[in-house]
């Protein structure tokens, strides 16, 4: 893991301290709203529906137990006992007040950590796969790009302030769990001639206007990210809209401009930037992946969990859902289940962050990952520690079997708290998950992504699930639009709106229709709900869910 | 024609705390909406809400919301006010904690 230097230390502190004064002076009456506001926005600080939520960054998703136990303190001391893990990989507090922010930040510095760009229109968190440097599938591990990445542009003078914010997302691997293809920029790792690369995409996006993007390099030498990446930035910076919020994103520049044009202007950029890179950014990504060497593997059997898995069907069932292919001989990677069934997606406790961080440094080097599903990755944990790790995380709470099935459910804070949005996605993604528990369905149906969001600016990723859903103000009540056949991996896809929303009282109903139609329609057990939806269509779905206007068409 | 004035009242979050805050009928602010003063007549509301405007250190964001008049004060005629009256659906937090502490 990347640890920070003197420089980093001393330039978070000399930020926080910037911090503090312009808060004082906020509550001193010496700054008006309008003059702070884009100072707490730059420093992670929203206000939200019921009180102020500050924003933290975790950097393409990766803690060590330090940081996690320190999320823990902030949770306990300056907010109710819980943290909220979002999409972004980021975690959120939701009831900061005014006064203590400045605390809380200098409380994050003391392990790395801070709020800087998760708000505002510039270039975000970086985003990266959650198995990164584990992965079995792995070309390479992309976090030493996303390190070099943060550092160039964190504070980056032209990029402070764009037409819009600016997402880049990373993987290292041919299978894509950063969702790479709806991002402004989308970077995959890829070897070509025995040479490290990139292929690059651009313009892609949800929200209002959701965009998959295209790509604008097969193949980009390593050594050219920081250039080609200012040049994409500084292209999109000067071509991209200002005159309307709502078309200032890079997939309305790519889209209204052509990826020819795009691509050109950046090839042209690129040569001007090219030349200014002295190799400094490749001298410091050399010591970056220093950093990331992998840790010591170790070789030991595996007979405990090979005996446990045979006789213990829970602990099997939570196998065979929450562990992935690692590329290291007998080792796993675990994902902990932030979605216990009723549970709001995407919270845990701080004594649940501390369970986490104490597994970690017991079984897992040490090393936590947030992923964009809301879930807590445990990286590198040897397969013979894994009956006493499932033992811990049943304790805690955090045994839930069911990452990648119907209750793994992806929703936005929605209006529970949030001020954009229009109507709420944790009551709906907490009622559909208590109800296939209580159908016991959800083994049978197999890999299904259910993504929520309370309004169109779609951070519950509605757009890519496979079942999407909206939520929407239809004159003064809350509705919910489903989308079905939408998919977030390298084979990306928007789904397609299946018709009129439905009521709160509705919603549930119809994604059990839905769901019930899908186990009449599919071939066998093997055929996943996408596979039958990409087979057969949108039109037998939309029959279940609009079964009178199916009657009337007959 | 111009569509008919609803009853409002006028509300913001607190500055120090982000809670949501509303106007009372002698200058104060409350935390509750039944305490809040119902505006009926466009113009005095939106003096009133220019008297909050002018109180950039207590609150930000002030704004007029619907209510309609019920048997205890004014109640949200939208849901988005409900949730703000109350506070999430998730957790009893918000004001339904504050309220259950009392």
């Amino acid at each position: 893991m990347y640890n920070y230097t003197e420089f980093d230390h001393a330039f978070l502190a000399e930020r926080n301290a910037q911090f503090r004064a312009q808060v004082e002076r906020r509550i001193a009456g010496q700054l008006t709203e309008d003059e702070f506001k884009p100072l707490r926005l730059m420093n992670g600080l929203y206000l939200q529906l019921h009180a102020y939520m500050l924003r933290v960054a975790i950097p393409y998703g990766t803690l060590n137990s330090a940081q996690m136990r320190q999320l823990a303190v902030l949770a306990e001391k300056w907010d109710k006992g819980y943290g909220h893990f979002t999409t972004r990989q980021n975690i959120q507090y939701n009831w900061p007040k005014l006064r203590d922010v400045p605390d809380m930040l200098d409380a994050l510095a003391e392990v790395g950590l801070h709020a800087i760009q998760t708000s505002g229109n510039t270039i975000r968190n970086v985003t990266a796969d959650h198995f990164a440097g584990a992965a079995a599938d792995e070309v390479a591990d992309p976090r030493p790009y996303a390190e070099l990445i943060r550092q160039w542009s964190t504070d980056h003078p032209e990029f402070q302030f764009l037409g819009r914010k600016f997402k880049i997302a990373i993987t290292g691997a041919a299978a894509d769990r950063a969702v790479i293809r709806a991002h402004d920029i989308g970077l995959r790792i890829v070897e070509q001639d025995g040479a490290r690369g990139f292929e690059v995409l651009v313009g892609g996006g949800l929200g209002r206007t959701p965009m998959i993007g295209k790509v604008v390099r097969d193949f980009l030498p390593e050594v050219d990210l920081l250039p080609y990446l200012e040049a994409i930035v500084s292209t999109y910076n000067l071509l991209g809209r200002r005159d309307n919020k709502y078309k200032a994103r890079i997939k309305i520049t790519v889209h209204e401009n052509g990826i020819e044009k795009v691509r050109a202007l950046t090839e042209e950029a690129f040569v001007q930037r090219r030349a200014q890179f002295s190799g400094v950014d490749q001298t410091l990504l050399r010591d970056i992946q220093e950093q990331f060497a992998p840790p010591p593997w170790r070789a030991s059997s595996q007979d405990a969990f090979d005996s446990l898995y045979e006789s213990d069907p829970v602990f099997r069932s939570w196998a065979d859902t929450n562990l992935a292919a690692h590329r290291a001989e007998g080792y796993a990677i675990v994902s902990i289940s932030l979605k216990a069934h009723g549970k709001t997606p995407g919270d845990a406790t701080a004594e649940q962050m501390r369970v986490m961080a104490d597994l970690a440094e017991r079984y897992g080097h040490n090393e936590l990952r947030i992923s964009h599903e809301q879930n807590v990755i445990l990286p590198h944990v040897h397969k013979s520690d894994l009956p006493a790790l499932h033992a811990a995380l049943k304790e805690a709470g955090l045994a839930t079997a069911n990452i990648g099935l119907i209750s793994d459910i992806i929703a936005c804070p929605g209006m529970d708290y949030c001020a954009l949005a229009t109507a709420r996605s944790i009551p709906i993604a907490q009622e559909i998950a208590t109800r296939f528990n209580a159908l016991k369905l959800e083994h049978d149906i197999g890999p299904l992504k259910i993504k929520i969001s309370g309004c169109i600016n779609a951070c519950g990723h509605h757009h890519v699930g496979h079942i999407g859903i909206l939520g929407l103000d239809r004159a003064g009540v809350e509705n919910y639009q489903i989308t079905l056949g939408g998919d977030g991996t390298e084979d990306a896809a928007i789904g397609e709106r299946a018709g009129p929303g439905f009521s709160a009282d509705e919603i549930i109903p119809a994604i059990e229709r839905v769901v019930l139609a899908y186990l009449d329609l599919r071939h066998s057990n093997a055929e996943t709900f996408l596979q039958t939806y990409r087979r057969i269509g949108l039109a037998p779905f939309k029959s279940a869910l609009y079964p009178e206007t199916a009657v009337a068409a007959e | 024609m111009p569509r008919a004035f609803t009853p409002k009242v006028v509300t913001a979050s607190d500055l120090l705390e982000g809670d949501v805050i509303y106007l009372t009928a002698d200058d104060q602010w409350s935390r509750h909406l039944q305490d809040a003063e119902v505006l009926t007549d466009e113009a005095h509301a939106q003096l009133r809400l220019l008297h909050a405007e002018r109180q950039p250190d207590r609150l930000v964001g002030a704004y007029l919301a619907d209510v309609a008049q019920g048997p205890e004060g004014p109640e949200p005629t939208h849901f988005r006010e409900d949730f703000r009256r109350t506070g999430p659906s998730n957790y009893a937090h918000g004001k339904q904690e504050a309220e259950s502490n009392v």
